[in-house]
């Protein structure tokens, strides 16, 4: 599913934020990306969701390679993704059910199946009855919680989340990798980056390290 | 039969619905959703989206109804093309049947639809009464005015060109002094509506420009405030053309509300100018009306502020939201 060969990023001013990385994920897995700050892990994201390209070195994501994919395929890559951030992005002028409802109506989908999927997403993270409600009025676990129903409402075959635990306390935290881990053993790939070594390490996924 | 043509009708429309490939349904969803969605977010900032239209819509009245002026002005001058008319000044020494002669002589001219003979004493008279001078002319011994043929050409010599020929012809003829073509200040005045017209279109460009930066401009705010969205919407992989459309709608309302902003005070101001018209009109024993917009020319107005309206969200689109990608 994703296949790194070889990836250096250097950033314009001589910083090499990631030095000839291999990686490889297969379909269906589930992995954890972690590393002390600075090592590369959201550099490493980026580069899957296309935010950045890389200096060198090829990558594919679903057998597809990126360097050869043009500015106008690029949507259509990240529809394949899920994407999930620290900070949620979450749109605050719009309610839960249109934040979640995003991704399908970009892809044009009707009226009710988007009423009907984004009723199913919500439901998979508990929160079915705060669709109405505005991201503001959310506790910080709600509001990753909407996050994470955006990143699966669509379906995606690749799940990333950058420190998706990063501002929750242990027991929040912990409620949101099992979820991570139900929608892996539906057959989505997942790739988690975390420095929550605690958490991480009791979970049975293999661990990728980045070291500077 | 009612029932069968509903029956059909509800047939026809669920068959045009299965006909459409699923990604022309998808499209054509996603426009009239972004159409209604853009007039909503519209319709929540009613004071801000009043101003830009308001703005839009004087800089679109200004020529639009000096156009309309122009028309009528225009409508005012066409009964004068169809009356060219020569006057030919006959010499001193002609006398009445002499001139009456002449007269018959042209009527018979197929270039000529009529000759109006204005005998010497009649001239006097009408003088006499119109000018104020009549204490002066009974002085006179002699008539000084001349006997006058008023000629009118037929339809074919009409045109500003041939009449001028023929009034050059007559002038050959040695009973004539003097010939004049009536039609010179008709011209004239043609002359001075295409200068009119010019300057109105010349103002018009320069206030379109306006119309294209304000609309420009203020899409160009609207990117800006509405910038973490458009990078979540790119994350999410929305295509350009996905992100573009909003504020492309938004341009296009802009227009719509400018142009119907320009009409209504178009209409207005040329409601205000009526009476007096009118009245002036009325001065001239004429049933002169002033007339405002026929369907067309609202249309017209319409579709000129649309497009003026999304070319200028075209220009702060192209050029702004390029610049916005997710990091």
């Amino acid at each position: 599913m994703i296949r790194f060969d070889n990836v250096s990023k250097r950033y314009p001013g001589g910083y090499d934020a990631l030095r000839a990385l291999s990686l490889h994920l297969e379909r269906g897995q589930m992995a954890f990306l972690t590393g002390h700050s600075g090592a590369g892990k959201s550099t490493l994201l980026k580069l899957i969701a296309l935010i950045e390209r890389p200096s060198s070195g090829q990558i594919l994501i679903d057998g597809q390679n990126l360097s050869r994919l043009p500015r106008r395929r690029i949507p259509f890559l990240r529809r394949k993704l899920g994407i999930i951030f620290q900070d949620h992005h979450l749109l605050l002028d719009r309610t839960v059910f249109d934040n979640v409802a995003l991704p399908l109506v970009i892809t044009g989908l009707g009226h009710r199946e988007i009423g009907r999927r984004v009723r199913a997403a919500l439901d998979k993270v508990s929160l079915l009855g705060k669709e109405r409600a505005f991201p503001l009025t959310l506790s910080g676990g709600e509001q990753q919680r909407v996050g994470i129903a955006r990143a699966v409402v669509h379906k995606p075959p690749l799940l990333l989340a950058d420190e998706p635990t990063g501002n929750l306390d242990p027991e929040l935290s912990r409620e949101i990798m099992a979820l991570f881990e139900q929608f892996n053993q539906v057959g989505v790939t997942v790739l988690v980056a975390s420095h929550d070594l605690d958490l991480i390490s009791r979970l049975p996924y293999p661990i990728l390290t980045l070291r500077h | 039969m009612n029932r069968l043509r509903g029956g059909l009708a509800g047939q026809t429309r669920a068959g045009v619905q299965r006909w459409l490939p699923a990604s022309v349904r998808a499209y054509l969803r996603c426009n009239a959703q972004v159409l209604i969605s853009s007039l909503g977010r519209l319709y929540r900032s009613p004071i801000s989206t009043l101003m830009t239209a308001a703005v839009i819509g004087i800089a679109l009245a200004l020529p639009t109804g000096l156009l309309v002026l122009l028309d009528n002005l225009e409508r005012v001058s066409i009964g004068w093309d169809g009356s060219a008319t020569i006057s030919l000044f006959l010499e001193q020494s002609l006398d009445d049947e002499a001139a009456d002669a002449l007269a018959a002589q042209l009527r018979n001219s197929p270039q000529i639809q009529d000759v109006r003979h204005i005998r010497r004493s009649e001239a006097l008279e009408e003088f006499r009464a119109l000018s104020g001078f009549g204490e002066a002319l009974n002085s006179l011994e002699d008539n000084p005015l001349p006997a006058v043929l008023v000629v009118k050409p037929s339809e074919a010599y009409s045109g500003a060109d041939a009449a001028q020929a023929l009034a050059e012809t007559l002038h050959a003829r040695p009973e004539v002094d003097m010939a004049q073509l009536d039609l010179q200040w008709v011209q004239r005045f043609t002359a001075l509506m295409e200068i009119g017209r010019r300057g109105i279109l010349v103002v018009g460009a320069l206030l379109g420009l306006a119309v294209l930066l304000i609309v420009g401009n203020t899409i160009r705010l609207d990117i800006q405030s509405r910038r973490s969205e458009i990078e979540v919407t790119k994350l999410i992989g929305a295509t350009d053309a996905f992100i573009r459309r909003p504020f492309l709608y938004t341009g296009l309302w802009y227009g719509i509300f400018g142009a119907t902003l320009a009409w209504m005070l178009v209409e207005l101001s040329f409601w205000l100018i009526a009476d007096p018209v009118e009245y002036l009109a009325g001065l001239y024993q004429s049933s002169f009306l002033l007339r405002t917009f026929d369907l067309g020319q609202i249309a017209n107005l319409l579709l000129m502020g649309a497009t003026l309206g999304l070319a200028g969200s075209w220009l702060a689109v192209g050029r702004h939201l390029n610049a916005i990608e997710p990091r």
